[in-house]
């Protein structure tokens, strides 16, 4: 069953010629064929298309090459541009948008040989926590379909927990990749703000999204990011820093480094058998060599309400270019006025309608200096919160979730409580650091439960390292749900 | 009760540079409609823009030029509105931190100097180009993010003719800067003009109107003209006026008002989390002031002040900026530059004109018109063969001192071979001999001229004049 290997067990197995890519390939289609229609993770998809590309890959297996990703089937976040295939960003207004371009990421994993395959679903826009909110219908989780997979790469954790490819690659605003990576229950990465490129990510919030990958276990995060990491000079906010040799952290030692758990991370409904998780992985850590100490992130109550004024200020005006003009779904108008208002009136859902008034009012004459300023500086101390307790340890851990995947339907309507679940993944975006979502146990209903770790800008090494020794002492990673 | 007017330009200048402010597309007027574009200049979903190291440098440029600071911090900033030529629906601009800040542009206005202020000169990027049909419009953007320089004046001009002066000053200097090519036809220069009025001595400022759509100078000249007396109509029938945007219309000659301060825009100003702020050292800054040039009004009052040249030569050269540089060269140690410059502005001129090349294409160098003024004004040779030194010149690059040797085209002043030429002529024509000597000054002119051509115009002409007198009047 080759589509429930990892990266790391299908590239030996494709290097040694006991698998082809095709089978690979034609192994995570069945797949789908078989549990999509259930999970619905895949927005669309083009088997001819992939099957091409595996043939390719083949053909350079065949003659000896060796790249990190070769033959390896890969899905992409519908926010992701991969020139020809669809890009909705799970979204009715793009109509039969085609990207006709490469994202730097589509680019890097076309050269280590990746079999790029599939749109899967996500939350429109990535504005969400459940990927309830796609215009293809929410997406579910693997184990238990009555329940949201998380979000907004809900289709992302899906399909890689479901194996229904062997990594997935998706964006990261507010916890996007973390979230659903812990409800489903695989690992997810997402790399310090400037570590990967953005052009070709479609931008929900320009300063804080990040692109990162879902993947079966830490190690093969390490192989996703070391592939899409570095410098692009089509990304301004991209930083030149050199890529380090991600694999060669994975040392499986843990022993001297600091791990600091914010006192100010206790919070009302948090989930009983989460915080008894998160101490239980804690206190292997320690077990295994690293030193825990409390620390303090004081300005921690602020961060939500600081994320949502500036990435809704960000995505007001980044959305304002789809309204039909140039490409997309159109509604006519009598004047380009009334078109814009149709075309966004049909084509945007009920979230992103809200989020851009929200991001509207905020940047409106005689509310700016109450709201985007005030919370730009906001976002500073934050930083500077985190920067502080990166003094004294190396890594931050807590729970990724205050609690396990909740019913579908169940906060739709309550979209307050839907951003308070993003308590311990946004801080991270907002001080521009990097974080990881690995598996570390099961609630009493079967769910699986995240532990995050986070790490200091450029920090992915250290970060890798621990997540790495604890999955080498545990083996939550290796679960799979059963479906159908 | 007597008004006086106060007057701010908007001007909006495309910035000559290879590609466009935020992608590699060409900047490039002209090109089929929609071909110079790609996925950033269209604002496809997902992509980023690269600001333009050529745009960044020629905005310090304009500023040093226009005498302004080029601060160490600028940053860019996202103006939101939707309209079907604007790609992202937001526009890149610089709002409270711009790229140059604080200058001032000296301009000739009537007999004297006008200075005014300019508040800043920002970049920011050009929209497309709509075009309405019967039933439907059609956008080209080939324009869209073409790099655009906002020149904003202080309000310190007062009247029509100044704001048509100055924004003719300011097309000098950015054309001279190479900033812009400034090409009206091409829509290349834009100008939104403010104007207020306010009864003379009373220094709170009127209520601002911005007018809008003028095409031209001339057009920005009459808009301010007419907007000026319309507002002091108003008062002066006891009306008042309000702050307002107001649309020229050319043809009919009057502004109309298109939106009051109520209805204004909120264009939601805030930095673009894209880009980065644009930080120049030190260095940057003084490898662009390095190339900073003369401007076109220090040059005129050079030329006139270096090389005694009547104001009208000096714009003449002011005006083509090559055939001034050629000037200044060929000038260099001449006695009399001012007979350089009319070799330089005539007979260089014709020929060049004639032969539709430039100065860089003579073939002689260019201290060879010097050469050719110290000839004649050494008698060396006449004014006339003077000319046909200077074809010989042009045609074969030989200096002038080589043609007059080689063709032997040496004045003749040797008194007994000028005298045999006068005894000639006054031989072969006693008419006019008797004439002169019967006091007809004119005859001697028809003397002179036969002595030149018997001596093939080579006979210094003074010194024939002067024999034939002394001959005849002995």
């Amino acid at each position: 069953m080759p589509h429930t290997l990892t990266i790391s067990q299908l590239t030996d197995k494709l290097a040694q010629g006991e698998l082809s890519s095709r089978e690979a390939t034609q192994s995570c289609l069945d797949r789908i064929a078989a549990v999509d229609g259930q999970l619905n993770a895949f927005i669309s998809h083009d088997p001819e298309d992939a099957l091409a590309q595996a043939d390719a890959a083949d053909a350079a297996l065949a003659s000896g090459k060796s790249k990190p990703l070769l033959g390896v089937p890969i899905a992409m976040k519908d926010v992701i541009a991969v020139n020809g295939h669809p890009l909705n960003c799970a979204s009715k207004i793009l109509g039969d948008f085609n990207s006709p371009y490469d994202a730097t990421v589509t680019e890097k994993l076309r050269e280590a040989g990746a079999v790029i395959f599939g749109r899967v679903n996500m939350d429109e826009f990535a504005m969400g926590s459940s990927t309830e909110n796609s215009a293809f219908g929410p997406a579910r989780n693997p184990w238990n379909p009555d329940c949201i997979p998380g979000g907004s790469s809900g289709g992302s954790a899906v399909a890689v927990a479901a194996d229904e490819c062997i990594a997935s690659l998706a964006s990261d605003t507010g916890g996007s990749i973390r979230q659903p990576a812990a409800l489903c229950g695989c690992v997810g990465l997402k790399p310090t703000y400037g570590r990967v490129s953005r052009y070709g990510l479609v931008a929900f919030a320009s300063s804080l999204d990040q692109v990162g990958p879902l993947t079966k276990d830490v190690r093969d995060a390490a192989t996703m990011l070391g592939v899409i990491a570095g410098e692009d000079k089509r990304d301004s906010t991209n930083v030149p820093e050199p890529v380090p040799d991600y694999i060669a952290a994975l040392t499986g030692d843990v022993k001297g480094l600091k791990i600091g758990l914010p006192k100010e991370y206790q919070v009302e409904g948090l989930d009983p058998e989460v915080k008894a998780a998160t101490e239980a992985a804690v206190a292997k850590l320690e077990k295994q060599g690293a030193e825990v100490k409390e620390i303090s992130l004081p300005h921690t109550q602020y961060a939500i309400a600081t994320y949502y004024i500036i990435a809704t200020a960000e995505a007001s005006t980044n959305l304002a270019r789809f309204e039909g003009v140039r490409y997309g779904a159109r509604v006519d108008g009598a004047s380009p006025e009334e078109m814009n208002r149709a075309t966004r009136g049909a084509g945007f859902g009920e979230e992103v309608k809200r989020r851009i008034i929200l991001g509207t009012y905020v940047l409106s004459s005689g509310y700016y200096d109450a709201y985007y300023l005030r919370a730009q500086k906001v976002r500073t101390l934050i930083r500077q919160d985190f920067l502080n307790a990166f003094k004294e340890v190396d890594l931050i851990a807590s729970p990724t979730t205050p609690t396990p995947a909740f019913k579908i339907g169940e906060k739709a309507n309550d979209p307050l409580q839907m951003y308070l679940s993003d308590i311990f993944t946004i801080s991270c975006n907002v001080a521009g650091l990097c974080g990881i979502s690995i598996p570390c146990g099961f609630s009493v209903s079967g769910l699986p439960l995240g532990l995050q770790l986070l790490g200091k800008p450029f920090g992915e090494p250290d970060l890798l390292r621990a997540a790495h020794a604890y999955e080498q002492a545990t083996e939550w990673h290796t679960k799979r749900p059963k479906i159908g | 009760m007597t008004y006086e007017a106060v007057i701010g330009l908007e001007t909006h200048v495309q910035l000559r540079t290879r590609t466009k402010m935020w992608c590699g597309c060409a900047n490039e007027y002209g090109a089929e409609a929609n071909t110079n574009v790609c996925p950033v200049c269209i604002g496809l979903p997902g992509v980023l823009p690269v600001p333009n190291a050529e745009a960044l440098r020629k905005t310090a440029l304009a500023g040093m030029l226009l005498n302004c600071d080029v601060p160490s911090y600028a940053k860019w900033d996202r103006k939101n509105y939707f309209y079907p030529d604007n790609p992202k629906n937001y526009q890149l601009t610089q709002l409270d931190f711009p790229s140059t800040i604080e200058g001032f542009v000296e301009f000739e206005f009537g007999e004297g100097i006008e200075r005014v202020r300019i508040n800043r000169a920002h970049l920011e990027e050009d929209v497309g180009k709509s075009t309405h049909f019967s039933d439907y419009s059609g956008v080209d953007f080939n324009r869209a993010g073409v790099p655009l320089l906002e020149i904003v004046t202080e309000p310190d001009l007062t009247d029509a003719d100044m704001a048509y002066d100055y924004l003719n000053a300011l097309k000098a200097i950015l054309e001279y800067g190479g900033v812009s090519d400034c090409n009206m036809e091409k829509g290349q220069v834009r100008c939104d003009v403010n104007i207020s009025v306010r009864p003379i001595g009373q220094t709170e400022l009127g209520e601002k109107v911005e007018i809008k759509n003028m095409n031209s100078f001339s057009g920005v000249r009459r808009a301010a003209s007419y907007e000026i007396e319309r507002q002091i109509g108003v008062l002066r029938e006891g009306g008042t006026l309000v702050q307002e945007t107001r649309r020229w219309d050319d043809a009919v000659g009057i502004t109309e008002s298109m939106r009051t301060k109520e209805d204004a825009h909120d264009y939601r100003y805030f930095p673009d989390p894209d880009l980065m702020p644009h930080t120049p050292s030190e260095e940057w800054i003084a490898e662009v002031r390095a190339s900073v040039m003369e401007l076109p009004l220090a040059r005129k009052q050079r030329l006139m002040a270096d090389y005694q040249l009547p104001a009208s030569d000096a714009e003449v050269f002011v005006g083509d900026a090559a055939l001034g540089d050629y000037f200044e060269v060929a000038a260099k140690g001449a006695k009399n530059p001012k007979a350089v410059a009319n070799w330089v502005m005539n007979n260089l001129q014709a020929k060049l004109t004639e032969t539709g090349g430039s100065t860089a294409d003579l073939k002689f160098e260019s201290s060879a018109i010097g050469e050719l003024v110290r000839l004649v004004e050494d008698s060396k040779i006449n004014s006339r063969i003077a000319q046909d030194v200077f074809s010989e010149m042009f045609e074969s690059g030989k200096a002038p001192a080589v043609i007059v040797e080689e063709k032997g085209l040496s004045q003749v002043s040797d008194s007994a071979e000028l005298e045999a030429f006068c005894n000639e002529a006054i031989e072969a024509n006693p008419g006019p001999a008797q004439d002169f000597r019967n006091g007809k000054e004119t005859a001697l002119n028809f003397l002179k001229g036969q002595v030149m051509k018997a001596s093939c115009g080579k006979a210094n002409p003074q010194m024939v004049g002067e024999l034939l007198k002394k001959i005849l009047g002995s």
